[in-house]
């Protein structure tokens, strides 16, 4: 089975966020794998070993993004591709990075594609379905449980906390919800291993595409923090006083009840 | 310029979601004078259109079809395309739902539009309209615009408040659309989210951590949920522990959500718990620990035992409702 991840690295929200002339500012900080295509990953690999075939895992980014791709690889997929974009393209948005994978993808003959069902920097959940479009095929969000037998699929999706059940066919996208998988972590051998894997780093160039065809349709005009919280206040007084304190005020102060 | 706007209006359990409104009220800010048109898919849905009517929608479109009775991004998809070549946008909303998220990127695709996705506030309207979205779960903002084509956007649930409800009259028309090929087959919903409330749309979450203990623990705090019309939600660590399903959880793997009022029981306050409803208007925390991080987002808090803190409270809202 010939099986593509998208893998994207995002910022690790666990660090604190500290924005400057208007942008996040990066330098020391911590980079990961956005931890929804941590679970892509691992499907992957597991539907893999079960039906024979290849991973090959694609980002999109700058030359940083290798240290993902390789902890990907430690992971165990196959194969990984960087398609570097540093040079050629100043901003970015959804419809920009579906265009450039469905391009490199076009070709590949992928029976199954997965990614994260969300991106927690950006947070937009857009680039999955909007590639399978691209590609003409099927796409499934948010899967918490897949079964394939031959080309045939059974997938469990999270719908607001309900599950739905659902039956399609390869060739397929699916984005991975928390709760399919545990991730594994990359093994010592897995990590050795890595670094001899295939790491192909390909340009806008190299595919069929022109700037003006990944001109992003949107515009970001400001990134800020929100608005500091003023200081909670802890209830006193023995505990029933708290309680009936803490019900008057959320009526008639804060009046949310 | 003002334009047409058309809104994805959904129903869950035999009713029209409160995000359906609230797409309303965004789409008039979009269209700027213009028109917002309501769109219902189903199988039966037209008792919906005046509704939708009354709640600020100029003109409903039902499409009805067998194949549209369970959401396919292929049915709908469809559907939606033929709504969209009759009326010829300039805008659409959909709400930020299971239903929204899933299939706003394909018709984006097939529009090759852009597309701001959840978005919590509007500013400005008409061109004029800016986005303002989170990002990084919630511990910063972006304002976006849409630079070229089609206005698209996803909007968050219980974020722009619904126009006033009153009586008015608009004309409820039917599409008939051709819906074919669909590649996916719905066999059945398991029913997980308790009582109805769906967390993303709760005016009241009552959420538990590990200090809950059990899944039996968890049932002062679903007693005190249903009191309020509310819902109970989880920390990962609750859910981690099997204590409740993970379809609870609220954090960064996991919901974002923005209740009205937010009761944090036996919740350490992790940054993984706090991008997940730091943004809540109001946020009770109930912990033993002084010194649990809770307290740092809270806007009220009790030092004390959930296991006497959340019955007590409890009783004393039965006392005042």
């Amino acid at each position: 089975m010939n099986i593509y991840v998208l893998v994207k690295r995002t910022f690790d929200t666990e660090e604190k966020l500290v924005i400057s002339n208007g942008k996040i500012q990066e330098d020391g900080a911590e980079f990961i794998i956005n931890p929804y295509d941590e679970y892509a990953i691992e499907e992957a690999i597991t539907v893999r070993d079960a039906h024979g075939g290849e991973v090959t895992v694609i980002t999109i980014g700058g030359e940083e993004a290798e240290k993902q791709l390789r902890t990907a690889l430690a992971m165990g997929a196959d194969k990984a591709v960087l398609i570097n974009t540093e040079d050629d393209l100043e901003e970015m948005d959804q419809y920009t990075t579906a265009y450039i994978l469905a391009e490199y993808l076009k070709d590949k003959d992928a029976d199954l594609i997965l990614a994260g069902n969300v991106a927690i920097d950006g947070g937009s959940g857009q680039v999955g379905p909007r590639v399978a479009d691209l590609l003409g095929i099927n796409y499934v969000t948010t899967i918490t449980d897949l079964q394939i037998e031959g080309t045939a699929v059974k997938i469990v999706r999270d719908i607001e906390g309900d599950a739905e059940e659902l039956e399609t066919s390869l060739p397929l996208l699916v984005t991975a919800q928390q709760g399919l998988n545990e991730p594994r972590y990359p093994s010592l051998p897995g990590i050795m291993k890595a670094k001899k894997k295939p790491l192909e780093e390909v340009e806008i160039d190299d595919l069929d595409i022109e700037e003006d065809d990944v001109e992003p349709k949107t515009e970001t005009l400001e990134i800020y923090m929100p608005p500091k919280k003023a200081a909670g206040r802890i209830l006193e007084g023995d505990l029933s006083t708290q309680v009936s304190d803490l019900v008057g005020l959320l009526r008639n102060e804060a009046k949310v009840i | 310029m003002s334009k047409k706007v058309l809104v994805l209006a959904e129903t869950r359990e035999g009713a029209l979601r409160n995000v359906s409104f609230e797409a309303i009220a965004a789409a008039k800010q979009i269209a700027g004078g213009g028109e917002v048109v309501a769109v219902l898919l189903g199988d039966s849905v037209s008792e919906f259109g005046a509704e939708l009517v009354n709640y600020g929608a100029d003109r409903v479109i039902t499409v009805e079809h067998p194949h549209l009775k369970s959401y396919t991004s292929d049915g709908y998809g469809q559907a939606f395309m033929a709504v969209i070549e009759q009326e010829s946008p300039e805008g659409i909303v959909f709400g930020h739902t299971a239903v929204g998220k899933d299939l706003s990127p394909k018709i984006a695709s097939k529009l090759q539009a852009g597309l701001v996705s959840d978005v919590t506030a509007i500013e400005g309207e008409g061109d004029g309209a800016v986005f303002v979205r989170p990002i990084y779960s919630g511990k910063a903002f972006e304002k976006k615009t849409i630079k070229e084509g089609i206005t698209f956007v996803t909007i968050r649930p219980n974020n722009i408040a619904p126009l006033a409800r009153e009586e008015r009259s608009g004309d409820v028309s039917s599409l008939s659309v051709d819906i074919t090929n669909l590649r996916t087959i719905i066999r059945n919903v398991v029913r997980k989210s308790a009582e109805g409330v769906d967390l993303s749309e709760a005016k009241v979450i009552v959420a538990g951590g590990r200090g809950v203990k059990s899944a039996d623990g968890f049932a002062p705090l679903q007693e005190l949920a249903n009191l309020l019309g509310g819902a109970v939600g989880a920390s990962r660590g609750a859910c981690d522990a099997d204590y409740v399903d993970y379809s609870l959880q609220i954090g960064q793997t996991g919901k974002v959500v923005t209740p009205d009022l937010y009761i944090a029981a036996g919740i350490s306050g992790a940054i993984q718990h706090l991008a997940g409803m730091s943004n809540s208007k109001v946020i009770v925390a109930i912990n033993k620990d002084p010194e649990a991080n809770i307290f740092k987002v809270a806007d009220y808090g009790i030092v004390g035992d959930l296991f006497e803190v959340v019955p007590m409270l409890t009783e004393e809202f039965r006392k005042v409702m």
